[in-house]
């Protein structure tokens, strides 16, 4: 007499009293099933999307920083527009890691990854980012044999975000050709104007180190006196710091320290 | 039939979901530092508030009273998440800017109130109206204080210069204030004094009277 065909085992479900013990376990993993396929189908579907929407928000922002460095379209046109090389070095050793390849290359993904990252002591960590990536992509133009511009991707713990940058340096590696900040959620109106181009229009030409090669630059309260000193923005004085550490740790020993330091003895 | 839009039409003012009931403040604040955003805000609540109302109210009379709030988050968590995934493939740059608050919508008091006071008792035509009545409701809000924060925070219209900045050679001294989150409040602090001003029957008792007054009513 018991009918077992699906539509009557589905109508004797729907039949049953909704306290039922059987029904409640019913209900709950039918509707967490349905939710669980509309919730990942979307998300499969809709990833390269996604995935393309950040790379090209990526290269747009590293697009206009190079736009707008003086004389650098000049440089790109006379050279050829495939100029800007794309390097990915590696940060423990200093030297280009050919085996990686730079069209793949995620420098979050690298940075989370306990096999491709080294945890920073507390004293080290002056950026505030717990591991630092063992391999980072990097981007130069040259003019003959001459670097022209290198270009080095850098991030640091803000006041409320992360805050992620491009740092141009120009040939001389001691010259800040510009600087980018790329995503950042800090305090609108206050942290987040480190983004303003007013703001950003104080780096280039600001100096690195002094002679002795001690990197002095850095965000100050009020107005920069010297050539080391950026102004620093009025009410956000966590975001200033976190910018003043993360250019320090990045351009130091633990971040591209090394890679400079073959750049200057010319070995890359 | 004549019931119906009321539904629609009372969660606009006399029922306005922030501004009578004070439910759903937090995103009100965090989102409103332009239109733009308040407005894409108000779209995604509403397709949530919409769809959550729909499924819940369709499924009303099979949920066990037991398990009735997580079914109802879960469903309305799955709506969010749909919902900030298209953002972040079709409208990637304002999904950067509303950040986590799309997310958030899940714990919006406004979302989860409605699936469990109207669409878990209605049938599913006057479920969506209420959806649709309370999504409105809250973004008419949400735009109000947007456009109020956006014009004189930055002196921009839906990212239109309307004020031209000082910063960038006019006369307008933009009000950083507004681009805070207080400055919401006190918006919304204004915006209610004015309804209740003109509706005195969304005033509620005071509760707790000074000791004067409550002695003078006592003799």
């Amino acid at each position: 007499m018991a009918d077992w065909t699906p539509l009557a085992l589905w109508q004797r479900l729907l039949a049953l009293p909704n306290e039922s013990r059987v029904k409640t376990v019913a209900v709950a993993v039918l509707v967490s099933a349905v939710s669980a396929v509309v919730v990942a189908g979307t998300a499969v579907t809709l990833r390269p999307l996604q995935e393309a929407n950040r790379a090209a928000e990526r290269q747009a922002r590293l697009d206009a920083m190079i736009a707008e460095l003086p004389g650098m379209a000049d440089i790109l046109t006379a050279s050829g527009a495939d100029s800007l090389e794309t390097v990915i070095v590696d940060l423990r050793s200093g030297t280009v890691a050919e085996d990686l390849d730079p069209a793949g290359f995620d420098l979050r993904a690298t940075a989370q990854d306990p096999a491709t990252s080294t945890a920073l002591a507390a004293v080290d960590d002056i950026a505030g980012i717990g591991r630092r990536p063992d391999f980072s992509r990097i981007y130069l133009v040259r003019v003959g044999e001459a670097l022209r511009l290198l270009i080095l991707p850098v991030y640091a713990t803000g006041y409320q975000s992360t805050i992620h940058a491009y740092l141009a340096l120009e040939g001389d590696l001691n010259t800040v050709a510009a600087l980018s900040i790329v995503e950042q959620a800090e305090t609108p109106g206050l942290g987040a104007r480190v983004q303003d181009r007013k703001w950003l229009d104080l780096w280039p030409g600001k100096k690195i180190a002094n002679e002795q090669g001690r990197v002095l630059i850095s965000v100050v309260r009020g107005s920069g006196q010297t050539i080391y000193e950026v102004d620093g923005i009025t009410g956000a004085t966590r975001t200033s710091n976190a910018v003043t550490n993360m250019i320090r740790f990045w351009l130091g020993e633990h971040g591209y320290g090394p890679v400079l330091e073959r750049f200057r003895r010319g070995e890359l | 039939m004549a019931r119906l839009p009321k539904t629609v039409i009372d969660p606009i003012i006399d029922q306005n979901p922030i501004a009578v009931q004070i439910l759903g403040i937090c995103s009100a604040l965090a989102v409103t530092t332009s239109l733009t955003t308040a407005l894409t805000m108000s779209l995604a609540v509403i397709a949530v508030l919409v769809t959550g109302n729909l499924i819940i109210s369709l499924i009303r009379n099979h949920i066990p009273t037991s398990i009735r709030l997580i079914i109802q988050i879960v469903i309305i968590a799955s709506f969010v998440i749909v919902v900030d995934q298209l953002l972040q493939a079709f409208a990637f740059g304002i999904s950067q800017r509303l950040s986590i608050f799309v997310s958030l919508i899940v714990t919006n008091c406004l979302v989860l109130g409605r699936a469990e006071a109207f669409a878990m008792r209605n049938p599913v035509g006057p479920s969506l109206l209420d959806a649709l009545g309370n999504g409105f409701g809250y973004a008419v809000v949400l735009l109000i204080v947007g456009a109020i924060r956006e014009l004189f925070g930055s002196g921009t219209l839906l990212g239109t210069q309307v004020l031209p900045l000082t910063t960038e050679g006019g006369w307008y001294p933009g009000l950083s204030l507004m681009l805070l989150a207080p400055s919401a409040f006190f918006i919304l602090g204004i915006l209610i004094w004015a309804i209740r001003s003109v509706r005195r029957a969304q005033v509620e008792p005071n509760e707790y009277p000074p000791a004067a007054e409550a002695r003078e009513a006592r003799s």
